[in-house]
């Protein structure tokens, strides 16, 4: 797999906490839409089509709910 | 306004006693009194006690109150503790754990072992019911007191007035024999998150107020549950946003259930609706008693300054966390090992008045860090808003299957020391290849050394280590003893203080923090290096 599910982020909690803060005081929609975005940023950023269809398939098991 | 208890005592260790200053003409003048006689207040009493300074505690009870409440007491505090001499009887009683289980409804999400490091003379974490980590502290005191410390503890003596001056500080207090005055040349305030005294002066306490409320209940049982942290988010049994088990000593279990916010308290504590929430949680077979139940809320909050002239703030009446982490009365005990060292070196006049400000800085520096971190873990177990709380579902969904989230998964992190990084008590790092967790500032890392261990000859004054390096056999500075100690290249003292380095020399403080460190011998720099670790420079 492509894919890294390995540990990869240093400071985690201090990532957590800035992406909370980005959507700190946003509308339902208006978080919903600044997920988009970041989603296209991060994907571009990849880049390799391979990585985001693992990406894409991870996420959708991820849904227990 | 009478002198009633405001609570139940668990153990009765201070009662009170007619002190020959309750007759004195006048006021007498002591050079340290504390306000407080729980776990921060007596650790300080201990401390300047066993330096020979003569300190009288003051509480307006006579013992330790019921329930357990902190129950996590981490390394550094046992190590702290058993600088005073106390730390054998708390690990002889509380409960070592090492695994953590983290679920979300009915699935285990993952599992954690905090897999404590070879080497060490402590256990990461003991659990023990907080009455109990008091009473060791005071048996401590009275064995001290018997082997001539000059410690005073005064139960049923509260403060109910304070005159702050430039160099002293007067007391008004209330006993069962009536009213009387002391003075103080220094005044600790360890008098609990509701500070009376901090009230009287009029001071701040600003911070963060979560609006959560959670539900204690203390119980034992016959139920065969490991000895593992288990902490449920959104659990089946819907017994609670949230809930935790974690086993104490004498087969109790600490069990915490979070109930939202609107709630109606005086309902929710009625042993048959907490019965309820237990009984969903447990299965209906199992067969358990209460021991204690609470409800708490909690704020995130410090004091703008510790230091106010010559009154001292330290515990949780200088800062408060949320309790996820354990960082409470744990960073109490931290607070009483930087000052204590320091007020007695100003007390003897071995450095100036200064050196307090320092306390000030440190351990705000340690309380945002605990702040900080015990506000994060708040953040991820109560979700503040619908968007956190999809991020928050999302990462317990992905962490089940995928490595990558679980560090994500915040249920607390777990007190450590900090690191006084940047701090005008440090000497510049000069060690170049050394370990990053033995540099300036950093708490020293235990280790083995002959039959026991490393942290065994450090502490209490300053020491000079040389490692793989041979140091004077003593050294004297600025009137200080420097207590000199050479020791061999090996094991895991060359793993956690030379690394790459071939040898190496550190100059550390009373309190086990380093204050310096070198590759090699150099008096002059040992000297310069003391100097500014006692803030004359």
């Amino acid at each position: 797999m492509a894919l890294n599910t390995a540990p990869n982020i240093s400071d985690p909690d201090g990532f957590y906490a800035e992406l909370l803060a980005t959507h700190e005081g946003l509308s339902d929609d208006d978080s919903i839409a600044l997920n988009a975005r970041l989603i296209l940023i991060l994907a571009n950023h990849i880049g390799d089509r391979t990585v985001l269809t693992e990406a894409l398939a991870a996420a959708s098991k991820g849904d227990k709910s | 306004m009478p002198l009633d208890d405001r609570y139940q005592l668990a153990f009765k260790l201070y009662p009170y006693a007619r002190s020959t200053d309750q007759d004195a003409a006048a006021p007498v003048r002591h050079p340290v009194v504390v306000l407080g006689g729980g776990p921060i207040g007596v650790a300080t009493a201990l401390d300047l006690g066993l330096q020979g300074i003569p300190v009288v505690l003051l509480d307006d009870h006579e013992g330790v109150g019921q329930g357990s409440r902190a129950i996590c007491f981490a390394k550094r505090t046992l190590e702290i503790a058993h600088r005073y001499g106390c730390a054998q009887p708390m690990l002889d009683k509380g409960v070592v754990w090492n695994l953590g289980k983290v679920f979300h409804d009915d699935r285990q999400v993952y599992e954690f072992n905090l897999l404590p490091e070879e080497g060490h003379r402590f256990p990461a974490f003991i659990n023990l019911q907080q009455p109990y980590f008091e009473r060791f502290l005071v048996e401590r005191v009275r064995e001290a007191q018997t082997a001539g410390a000059p410690i005073d503890l005064r139960g049923k003596n509260r403060v109910d007035a304070v005159e702050v001056q430039d160099d002293h500080v007067i007391l008004d207090i209330t006993t069962p024999d009536g009213p009387y005055q002391i003075t103080a040349d220094w005044l600790i305030g360890c008098d609990g998150a509701s500070s009376p005294l901090r009230k009287m002066m009029g001071l701040d306490f600003e911070g963060r107020v979560f609006e959560d409320n959670f539900l204690i209940a203390d119980i034992t049982m016959k139920a065969d549950f490991p000895t593992e942290r288990w902490f449920w988010f959104e659990p089946h049994f819907k017994s609670g946003d949230s809930a935790l088990l974690h086993k104490q000593p004498d087969g109790v279990w600490r069990i915490d259930f979070q109930l939202g916010w609107d709630i109606d308290r005086k309902e929710e504590l009625k042993e048959e609706n907490i019965r309820r929430r237990l009984d969903a949680m447990l299965g209906p077979d199992v067969e358990y008693e209460l021991v204690w139940t609470s409800i708490y809320t909690f704020q995130c909050r410090r004091m703008k300054k510790f230091r106010h002239g010559r009154v001292i703030f330290a515990g949780d009446a200088a800062h408060q966390v949320s309790p996820f982490g354990a960082r409470g009365a744990n960073s109490g005990i931290q607070d009483v090992d930087n000052l204590g060292w320091k007020l007695g070196l100003v007390l003897n006049e071995k450095a100036p008045e200064s050196l307090l400000d320092t306390y000030d800085l440190e351990r705000r520096y340690g309380a945002d860090e605990n702040i900080l971190n015990s506000s994060r873990s708040t953040d991820f177990i109560t979700p503040k808003s619908k968007i956190s709380h999809v991020f928050r579902n999302a990462v317990l969904d992905l962490a089940e299957h995928h490595a990558f989230a679980r560090p994500l998964v915040n249920s607390g992190r777990l007190s450590v020391p900090c690191v006084y990084d940047g701090l005008p008590l440090n000497t510049d790092d000069a060690l170049a290849d050394g370990p990053a967790r033995t540099r300036p500032g950093a708490p020293c890392p235990d280790a083995p050394l002959r039959q026991g261990y490393l942290l065994d000859h450090l502490g209490g004054d300053f020491v000079l280590l040389g490692v793989g390096v041979d140091v004077p056999d003593t050294l004297e500075v600025e009137g200080l003893t420097v207590r000199c100690l050479s020791v061999p290249a090996e094991g895991e003292i060359k793993d956690r203080y030379l690394g790459d380095a071939p040898a190496a020399v550190y100059l550390i403080r009373p309190d086990q923090h380093v204050a310096a460190r070198w590759p090699a011998y150099d008096e002059a720099m040992v000297r310069a290096a003391l100097r500014r670790a006692i803030g004359k420079d």
